[in-house]
C-alpha cells in the first residue's frame, strides 16, 4: 500500500508536460470552434425555437380558454335573458287571454240579456196583438151570437151594450 | 440478506487469512521491501483485460505492482495493445519544447474526433428538422444533454447573457465526458486523469471567467471587485486574498477532475493486483473481480458526474464573476457604473 503511495509521488503524477498542455489547448480550441458552428449553434437555436413555440402554444391555449369562458358566460346570460323573456311573454299572453275571455263572456251576457229582453218585448207585443185580435174576434162572435139571440128576442143594440160591458169587465179583471 | 452479507465477508476474509502464511505477508509487512513478485506466474489466470496488459511489463520478473499501475495511469509515448504488440508514437520538438504526440494526446484526438462526428451529426439532423417534427436517434441523446446543460447549468448559474458561454460549457462537458468514457475502454487511457489536460481545461475556464468579469464590470468595477467592498484599511489583506481566490477556483477544478479520474483507475488496478500479490485464485474470484467490476460501474457514473461537476463549477464561476452583487457591494458597483 505504502509502496504504491511512494511510487505515486515519485512516478510523476503531477509532472508538468508542456507538450500535452499545448496539444490539449489546440485540440480543445479547435473542437470548441468547430462544434460551436456545426453542433451547438443549430441545437441551441432549435431548443430556443421550440421553447418559444411551446410558450406561445401555452399562451394561445390560455387565451382560447379565456375566450371560451367569456363566450360561455355570455351564452348563459343570453339564455337566462331569453328565459325571462319567454316567461314574460307567456304571462302577458295569459293575461291577455283572460282579459279577452272575460270581455267576451261579458259581451255575450249583455247580448243575450238584450236578446232576451227583445224577445220578451216581442212576445208581449205579439200577445197584446193576439189579445186585441182575440178581443175583436170574441166581440164579433159575441155580437153575432147576440144578434142571433136578439133577432130572436131583443134588438141588437141592447145586446151589444150588455156584451161590451161584460168584455170590459173581463179585460179589467185580467189586467 | 444477513446470511448473504456474512458469506460475502467470509469470502473476503478467508482468502486473506489463508494467504497470510505466504511470503506476501512478509512483503506487505515490511513496507519498504520491494514487492519482488513474479507476476507472470499468476498471469495465465489473469481475470481482466487490464490485468493482462498489466502483467506483461513484468516479463522481466522484477516489476513492482505500483510501477505497473503508474505505467497505466501516466502518460507515455507508446500505445500498448498487449498481446498484439505496441505502437511507438513520434517525438516532436519545436523550439526546444517537447511537443511529442503521447498516449494522452492520441486519446484527446480520438475523443475530439468522436465528439466532432457525433455532435456534428446531431447538429446536422437537428438543422434538417422542421419545428413540428420530433427529434430522434443520436440527436435526441445529444439534445437532452444540451438542454440539461443549457437550462440547469448555464441558465440557473449565469443568469442573463448565458448564451455567450453556452458553446464553451457544452464543449467542455462533452469533451470531458468522452475523455472519461474512453478511459474506461480496454487499451484506452484517461486523458482527463492527467493533470496537464485538466489544467489546460481549467485555464480556459479561468480566462473566460476573467474576460467575462472585465466585460461585465469594466476595469474599475473589476478592481473594485478585488477589494470585496471592504473598507480601504482592509485592502492590504483583502486584495491578496481575492487575487489568490481567482486562482484557487481553476486550481480546484484541475485537481478535482484529475484526482477523481486517476483515483478510480488506481483503485481498479490495485484491486486486480491484490490477486497477483497474494497469488490466490480465491482472492481473484472473491475480491478482485467483483470489486473491480463494482468500481468500474462507479467509474462509469463518475465519468458523467465529473464532466457535469466541471461544467457546473465553470458556469458557477462565470456567474459569480458576471453577477451584479447585492448587499453592501452594490453601492460601490453602482458608483463604478455611473
Amino acid at each position: 500500500m505504502l509502496t504504491s503511495g511512494i511510487i505515486l509521488l515519485e512516478g510523476g503524477l503531477l509532472n508538468p508536460n508542456p507538450g500535452l498542455i499545448f496539444w490539449t489547448a489546440i485540440t480543445f480550441a479547435i473542437v470548441l470552434l468547430i462544434l460551436k458552428k456545426t453542433a451547438w449553434g443549430p441545437i441551441v437555436s432549435m431548443l430556443e425555437e421550440r421553447e418559444k413555440g411551446i410558450q406561445s402554444a401555452i399562451d394561445r391555449a390560455h387565451s382560447a380558454k379565456d375566450e371560451a369562458e367569456s363566450i360561455l358566460k355570455k351564452n348563459r346570460e343570453l339564455l337566462s335573458r331569453a328565459d325571462a323573456e319567454a316567461d314574460r311573454l307567456i304571462r302577458e299572453g295569459k293575461e291577455y287571454a283572460d282579459k279577452v275571455r272575460s270581455e267576451l263572456t261579458e259581451k255575450a251576457q249583455i247580448e243575450s240579456q238584450k236578446m232576451i229582453a227583445a224577445a220578451k218585448d216581442e212576445i208581449e207585443q205579439e200577445k197584446r196583438r193576439a189579445l186585441e185580435v182575440l178581443r175583436n174576434e170574441v166581440a164579433d162572435l159575441a155580437v153575432r151570437g147576440a144578434e142571433k139571440i136578439i133577432r130572436a128576442t131583443l134588438d141588437a143594440e141592447k145586446q151589444k151594450v150588455v156584451v161590451d160591458d161584460m168584455i170590459k169587465e173581463l179585460a179589467a179583471s185580467r189586467n | 440478506m444477513r446470511v448473504k452479507a456474512i458469506s460475502r465477508i467470509l469470502a473476503l476474509v478467508v482468502p486473506v487469512l489463508l494467504s497470510l502464511n505466504s511470503h506476501a505477508f512478509a512483503v506487505s509487512g515490511k513496507e519498504e521491501a520491494p514487492v519482488r513478485e513474479s507476476v507472470t506466474a499468476a498471469a495465465p489466470a489473469a481475470p481482466a483485460t487490464v490485468a493482462t496488459s498489466a502483467a506483461a511489463p513484468a516479463a522481466e520478473g522484477e516489476e513492482k505492482p505500483g510501477d505497473v499501475i503508474m505505467h497505466h495511469i501516466l502518460d507515455n509515448s507508446t500505445f500498448a495493445f498487449e498481446p498484439f504488440g505496441e505502437i511507438h508514437l513520434p517525438h516532436l520538438s519545436v523550439g526546444g519544447y517537447d511537443i511529442s504526440i503521447t498516449k494522452h494526446v492520441v486519446m484527446i484526438w480520438l475523443a475530439s474526433a468522436i465528439l466532432l462526428v457525433v455532435a456534428s451529426a446531431a447538429g446536422a439532423s437537428v438543422k434538417k428538422l422542421s419545428a413540428r417534427q420530433a427529434p430522434k436517434g443520436i440527436a435526441n441523446v445529444i439534445e437532452a444533454l444540451v438542454d440539461f446543460i443549457r437550462v440547469d447549468v448555464a441558465k440557473s448559474n449565469i443568469g442573463q447573457g448565458y448564451e455567450k458561454f453556452l458553446p464553451f460549457l457544452l464543449s467542455v462537458f462533452f469533451f470531458i465526458l468522452v475523455c472519461n468514457l474512453l478511459g474506461l475502454i480496454p487499451y484506452g487511457a484517461t486523458a482527463t486523469g492527467n493533470v496537464n489536460v485538466t489544467l489546460t481545461l481549467s485555464i480556459f475556464t479561468f480566462f473566460i471567467t476573467q474576460v467575462a468579469a472585465f466585460k461585465a464590470h469594466g476595469v474599475k468595477g473589476y478592481l473594485q471587485h478585488l477589494t470585496a467592498g471592504t473598507h480601504w484599511s482592509l485592502w492590504i489583506i483583502m486584495v491578496p486574498i481575492e487575487i489568490i481566490g481567482q486562482f484557487t477556483k481553476p486550481f480546484a477544478l484541475t485537481v478535482r477532475l484529475f484526482a477523481n479520474m486517476t483515483a478510480g483507475h488506481i483503485i481498479i488496478l490495485s484491486l486486480i493486483f491484490i490477486s497477483f500479490i497474494l497469488k490466490s485464485y480465491i482472492v481473484a474470484m472473491a475480491v478482485s473481480v467483483p470489486f473491480a467490476i463494482f468500481i468500474y460501474l462507479l467509474e462509469l457514473f463518475v465519468a458523467f458526474l465529473q464532466a457535469f461537476v466541471f461544467t457546473m463549477l465553470s458556469a458557477l464561476f462565470i456567474g459569480l464573476a458576471t453577477a451584479h452583487e447585492g448587499g453592501h457591494d452594490e453601492h460601490a458597483l453602482e458608483g463604478a457604473h455611473h
